[in-house]
């Protein structure tokens, strides 16, 4: 880590699409992008759709391959880094809740909860305990929970993906859209989880579309449109 | 951490034709690669030329072993290979009938490994036997069946058990869901999923199959024409393809 | 019978056959190759033993002939006159007597010495056939020591009969080192295998001898919670009373009566010349 402490540092990072198959065009989708997340703080990335809020989510996560500059999250160089190097980082210090749930099919939820602590070495009846607290949080009814989330409604899903990703206290998190769609109560309990990890020195970077949540729980805002190319000044 | 397994230029040619060729890799425990590519891409032969079952024309498998650390598997004798076969390696064929003795009961399949490393219990072979069947989802009644009284898919988990109950560290599987229904394959990718992670397997996986390595690998490895053309995290690759043949392959597969 | 070389073979192939059985010899319970020759009856009768016996007999012989411990079967006595006719050789039955004794089946129950050959026939000589018909497999399997799926066949014997069911041809381990075939005897004969003579096993179809010297170490396989065991019918013969015999089982009627005597013929009689008597003898005799 930096001697500023920045838990997640993009340093002039830029990002383009080859398309080998129409003719090799080369679509260029983002450059000198350069950000600096310390420990304890909330950044929300905003501009207008397409202008690559996604993109710089999975460029930090490792799942876009940058094409130049350094993505640095708890000192290690992403877009550099071994697979290996990667998949620990994703283990132990970067986490990323998706609006989506992608598990295996037959697993139950609870489980599906509980293995982000288990890939880390927790004590299973810890981890399947912590699970359990999650999921009375975000209101999955118990009788759910020895089910597998793939046959859950889409709103079930979400809350199920946000337990999952606040089960294990990764020092850096990437959230993209926790709160959307979710009625209020749930909403403040995502809201509430944001902000416990804020404060036991979480670095978050996200996406919120809800204005109200992003102003409670972010400190800053980074406009990516300053690094779409044709749109920066 | 010393890699399991570090590949080093291996190279397989059919006289003038390449199998494949300057294939280089390291593999660290735990790990899960896949290899994927079309038919004649090279990926079998690359497989079998890692688990010792063709020699390679040049190149180096060098696996971390137990007793005397890393040493050259091309270069090994064929003794020391065959144990390493039956004891650290495994190799999931696709067809189970290649990788099980048809006469012989499935509780005879899972302990031949335990009798050829020199268990002459049996009883406790018996008791093993029973354990893997459950673990691999097969009731302990068909304990003494035989496999051609199974169908596809519990013969495909039969041999994972037979080839898991020495406890190996390094797996290789050559498509162990191709000729199976999608959801007899969805049963046992969660099953080898389940496995790995809870030996700490590493394993090498060749398939056509992109959502079984999304699944089940870490890494994966894109080949064509016997050349790895891209390598990377499996999302990465999958979802940010660099080369054309890889983002012609992810293109390729119809969304459901 | 002039026309015929001493024991039929001609020199050349005995001499073939000799390096065969002194290689095998020189390796105890390796298989080895050897180029079989069309005899005067068909395979299934004996042709590997009688090769092995044509290359080890000389003049001075006594030759016995046994088919299932019986010198009086079919087997026996075509076999016996085929060596009358073409060595010369005096026969005989009686095991004490014989110096080259070929047997299909059976280890006599007497002793044997130093000075005593026995030559077994050999149906199928490679024991671990019967899960892996691959040669190439095989011969690998031997040369490496694996021989892990030996036990496979007695793991399947007990899972499907709760004990090993394998009651002949059973599989032993010559001198630490080779898993060997012993040819169809009765496991009862196996603990015989350590013996003082030279053991000589022809696999004619097979093209196989091998071969166990005097004295060598022969382990049956097992498993340790299910020892080899030495089994034969729980009775005395009934001809000669003898507890320590092997015993053939006889249907004497179609009320199902039977009696149990035993299966070597020379070995009975001898009991019975020396005044042992059977719970049957007297009424077999009238």
């Amino acid at each position: 880590m930096g001697k500023d402490e920045a838990m997640i540092e993009l340093i002039d990072v830029s990002k383009s699409f080859t398309l080998h198959n129409q003719g090799s065009a080369v679509i260029p989708v983002m450059q000198g992008a350069s950000l600096k997340v310390e420990p304890g703080e909330c950044v929300a990335l905003t501009g207008a759709s397409g202008t690559g809020k996604s993109t710089l989510m999975r460029v930090i996560y490792g799942n876009y391959l940058a094409a130049s500059g350094q993505v640095l999250v708890g000192g290690l160089d992403v877009a550099k880094a071994e697979p290996r190097q990667i998949l620990s980082l994703r283990r132990d210090t970067l986490g990323y809740v998706s609006q989506f749930l992608r598990v295996v099919p037959r697993v139950p939820t609870l489980e599906v909860v509980a293995e982000p602590l288990l890939a880390v070495g927790a004590d299973k009846q810890i981890a399947l305990d912590k699970a359990a607290g999650l999921l009375k949080r975000v209101n999955i009814p118990e009788r759910l929970w020895t089910l597998s989330p793939t046959t859950f409604s889409g709103g079930e899903q979400q809350r199920v993906n946000i337990a999952r990703g606040f089960a294990h206290e990764y020092p850096a998190m990437l959230l993209d859209e926790p709160t959307a769609s979710l009625d209020a109560q749930n909403r403040e309990t995502v809201l509430s989880l944001i902000e416990d990890a804020k404060h036991r020195g979480a670095a978050i970077v996200g996406i919120f579309h809800d204005i109200e949540a992003r102003k409670r729980v972010c400190d800053r805002e980074v406009n990516v449109s300053d690094f779409t190319p044709g749109l920066a000044a | 951490m010393t890699p399991l397994l570090q590949v080093k230029g291996i190279e397989k040619r059919y006289g003038a034709r390449i199998g494949c060729t300057d294939v280089n890799f390291d593999l660290y425990p735990g790990e899960v690669m896949g290899i994927v590519g079309e038919s004649g891409s090279g990926k079998s032969t690359l497989l079998n030329c890692l688990a010792g079952h063709l020699e390679p024309d040049a190149g180096q498998v060098i696996f971390d072993t137990r007793v005397d650390g890393p040493v050259d598997t091309v270069t090994m004798s064929e003794p020391e290979r065959r144990m390493l076969g039956r004891t650290d390696w495994a190799f999931v064929h696709q067809h189970a009938r290649d990788g099980l003795r048809m006469s012989v009961s499935a509780g005879g399949n899972i302990g031949e490994r335990l009798m050829a490393v020199g268990d002459r219990h049996y009883g406790d072979i018996r008791d093993k036997a029973i354990d893997w069947l459950g673990r691999v989802e097969i009731e302990a009644a068909r304990v003494d069946d035989r496999p051609s009284a199974f169908s596809g898919g519990m013969q495909q988990r039969l041999q994972i058990a037979r080839n898991l109950v020495t406890g190996p560290r390094l797996v290789f599987m050559d498509e162990p869901t191709g000729g199976l229904d999608v959801s007899v394959q969805a049963r046992l990718l969660d099953l080898l999923r389940g496995l790995v992670r809870e030996m700490g397997l590493s394993a090498i996986i060749v398939t056509h199959d992109l959502a079984v390595v999304r699944l089940l690998a870490d890494r994966l490895m894109v080949m064509k024409s016997g050349h790895v053309v891209e390598a990377g995290l499996t999302d990465q690759v999958l979802d940010d393809p660099q080369h054309a043949y890889t983002q012609l392959l992810v293109s390729s597969v119809l969304q459901v | 019978m002039s026309e015929y070389n001493f024991a039929y073979l001609d020199e050349q192939t005995k001499r073939m056959i000799r390096r065969a059985i002194l290689k095998g010899l020189a390796v105890p319970g390796y298989q080895v190759p050897f180029a079989s020759r069309e005899m005067p009856m068909p395979y299934g009768w004996g042709t590997g033993g009688v090769q092995v016996s044509a290359a080890t007999l000389t003049p001075e012989d006594t030759f016995k002939v046994i088919d299932q411990g019986a010198d009086d079967t079919t087997n026996a006595v075509s076999i016996r006159k085929f060596f009358e006719n073409t060595a010369g050789v005096s026969t005989t039955e009686e095991t004490e007597k014989a110096t080259v004794i070929q047997t299909r089946h059976r280890i006599p129950e007497a002793k044997l010495r130093e000075d005593q050959i026995i030559v077994y026939q050999v149906p199928i000589p490679e024991p671990l056939r019967f899960l892996e018909p691959r040669e190439t497999e095989t011969r690998k399997m031997h040369s490496l020591e694996e021989y892990g799926l030996m036990h496979v066949k007695l793991y399947e014997d007990i899972s499907q009969h709760g004990a090993i069911s394998t009651a002949y041809a059973y599989p032993v381990k010559v001198s630490g080192r080779y898993v060997m075939d012993p040819s169809p005897i009765p496991k009862f004969d196996n603990p015989k295998l350590e013996m003082d003579a030279i053991q000589l096993f022809g696999a004619g179809r097979e093209q196989r001898i091998y071969a166990v010297p005097p004295h060598t170490k022969v382990v049956s396989l097992d498993f340790e919670d299910y020892p080899f065991e030495a089994t034969k019918a729980n009775h005395l013969c009934d001809l000669c009373g003898a507890e320590d015999s092997y015993l053939d089982e006889v249907i004497m009627d179609d009320a199902g009566n039977r009696m149990f005597v035993c299966s070597d013929t020379d070995y009975c009689r001898s009991r019975r010349e020396t005044g042992h008597v059977g719970r049957l003898a007297e009424e077999n005799a009238a």
